[in-house]
């Protein structure tokens, strides 16, 4: 396997995607005394690119390492990004890779990734109970984490009205309800 | 389906709703036919405290540091680690080199007490418990140089926004010093201990298998990792604190065998040389440690300020005893909270591999086979285990499961 550099991958991106890559950027910071430079990168596709994205980094990596999706509640919209890196085993080549895609609150689905990554079943288990992002095609629906007496529709990491009413709250003892 | 039978007789306790950093107890659903383990299922949630949640919605992101000390009780170094350099990133803040060194003498003192705590449980676990008491005497020292550094033995509170709370002083280095040599004198004792004893092959060769493909497949990270012979170490891989200055490489079972076959046995080789990669690096830093400050701002009151107007998002990544932590960050301007906070421990990729990795054994290996992977729980409290030929369920205790444990060991020493 051959090591590319961070701008060869973006390009790398862009030509596999064309316009399906919205943004993409470079984060370099130099570390300790021997200014060794920690890099990773940030990729943003649109979601109908987000599958071919998904397999174009398998084609950077035979197995590339997802380390979680992080989801944010931005209003009208979630954002995912799938925290992967690429080239470990490699002294201080490892490149982190963050897959930002933007899923509208109206259409709340992303495909899934497990046929592609085995393990990335347990993180899409928990954004789907935890964000109520839709995961179509995963293989466990259950849930992850949440108790299963947790009321349906409700979503811990929501900001909007779905996110846990305040009387699921507990207040602790002498502190007064928000 | 399998898992549909034994959900009825699982039991589940129903605590707080919010956020998973998997810590503490766990179930697993085992069945069984007759002694042979056919499928495994896990649940888990039950210490579900909300931290996440906490971090997004209580405290400001000075306090969440502490917040994230209290993830775990054995890696209190490193989930502040990868805090730390998630929110410096995040904020455009650069900790000074000198605090990089002590950030990783602290981690790797960490790694040193965790696999020796490991190595006393995995005795245990088989039932060789002279070499537990032995594993957790040798511990001690650690532990008491942990605290003549840090101040404390257990929750260390050593890392800050920016920089590190204490600095070792020149005056310091003797007494480190003497732990380390300590540690290098005892290494072929444990060795010898851990890797010829005819008991542990026994109990360990062959035992609770996890292939190279299977483990990169399932996203197995850490020691476990490692041990299926994924050369995967963040300290080797990504330059974060003064790991980019080392020449760290990842340990695998080969080095000493020869091969590698994944199994229990090669995941104490991997933690062993582990512990004396950690002393080799405790003494690097300490010979190559620069001087100067060690916090990049030490006016509590000007970080918060900066960090509640900073707007942007960073990403953290160390190496825990028990493999990869990540965590990831994101700060809004005017938000007195993170907006985004995510966590992932490495049991949480690692607990995926432990249906490949007991399925086809037998129930006494359970307590060895899961504990291999040193997974960040109290202990695995219960297990519903259905025979499949008597549709019969029931809920083993730990305590009859360690049993049969010993029960084997004692077979096998006849």
């Amino acid at each position: 396997m051959e090591l590319q550099t961070p701008e060869k991958i973006i390009d790398s991106f862009k030509t596999a995607l064309g316009d399906g890559v919205i943004n993409a950027k470079i984060y370099e910071r130099e570390v300790a005394v021997k200014k060794n430079k920690f890099r990773s990168l940030w990729v943003e596709v649109k979601k109908s690119a987000f599958r071919d994205a998904v397999e174009h980094i398998c084609h950077l990596q035979e197995y590339p390492h997802l380390a979680i999706i992080s989801s944010s509640d931005l209003g009208a919209e979630v954002e995912l990004i799938y925290h992967f890196t690429i080239y470990y085993g490699h002294h201080l080549e490892e490149l982190s890779l963050g897959l930002r895609v933007k899923v509208p609150k109206s259409d709340l689905k992303i495909p899934t990734i497990t046929d592609l990554i085995h393990g990335a079943v347990f993180t899409e288990r928990e954004i789907q109970e935890m964000m109520g992002v839709e995961v179509v095609g995963i293989p466990d629906k259950r849930r992850l984490f949440l108790p299963e007496d947790f009321p349906e529709g409700v979503y811990p990491w929501r900001k909007d009205e779905k996110g846990p009413p305040d009387d699921m709250l507990r207040v602790l003892p002498g502190r007064e309800q928000k | 389906m399998i898992q549909e039978e034994t959900k009825k007789a699982t039991y589940t306790i129903p605590v707080g709703p919010i956020h998973p950093a998997l810590k503490e107890p766990i179930r697993l659903a085992l069945t069984v036919d007759g002694e042979e383990i056919v499928d495994v299922d896990i649940f888990a949630g039950q210490v579900h405290r909300g931290i996440e949640w906490l971090g997004m919605n209580r405290n400001n992101p000075i306090q969440t540091m502490y917040l994230a000390e209290r993830i775990c009780g054995i890696c209190n170094i490193c989930h502040p680690f990868a805090y730390a350099l998630a929110v410096e990133q995040a904020a455009g803040i650069t900790p000074p080199p000198r605090a990089d060194y002590i950030r990783t003498i602290a981690a790797e003192m960490e790694r040193i007490h965790s696999h020796l705590l490991w190595a006393g449980v995995a005795a245990h676990e088989i039932g060789f418990d002279t070499i537990f008491y032995l594993a957790w005497r040798v511990r001690e020292e650690i532990m008491d140089l942990i605290e003549y550094v840090t101040g404390n033995r257990v929750t260390k509170a050593i890392f800050q926004i920016g920089g590190v709370r204490r600095d070792i002083t020149e005056e310091q280095f003797p007494r480190i010093r003497q732990s380390l040599d300590y540690y290098k004198s005892l290494f072929d004792q444990l060795k010898k201990v851990f890797l010829d004893d005819k008991t542990i092959q026994m109990r360990t060769r062959n035992v609770g298998i996890l292939k190279t493909e299977d483990a990169l497949k399932l996203l197995t990270c850490g020691p476990s990792g490692r041990a299926s012979g994924v050369p995967k170490d963040v300290r080797q891989d990504q330059p974060y604190a003064a790991y980019a200055d080392l020449n760290i490489k990842a340990m695998t079972p080969d080095m000493v065998t020869g091969t590698v076959v994944g199994d229990v046995y090669d995941r104490i080789i991997v933690r062993l040389l582990e512990v004396k990669q950690s002393i080799e690096i405790i003494e690097q830093c300490l010979e190559e440690m620069p001087p100067g400050p060690i916090l990049a701002q030490p006016k509590t009151a000007v970080l918060l300020k900066a960090l509640t107007q900073a707007e942007g998002e960073g990403v953290g990544r160390a190496e825990a005893p028990r493999g990869e932590v990540i965590h990831y960050v994101r700060l809004e301007a005017g938000q007195s909270t993170l907006a985004t906070w995510k966590v992932r421990a490495p049991t949480y990729v690692n607990l995926m591999s432990v249906p490949t990795i007991l399925k086809g054994m037998q129930i006494a290996d359970v307590p060895i086979a899961f504990a291999s992977l040193d997974p960040c729980m109290s202990c695995t409290n219960r297990m519903v285990i259905t025979d499949r030929v008597l549709g019969k369920k029931s809920i083993m205790s730990y305590a009859e499961m360690r049993h049969l444990s010993l029960k084997k060991t004692e077979k096998l020493r006849r």
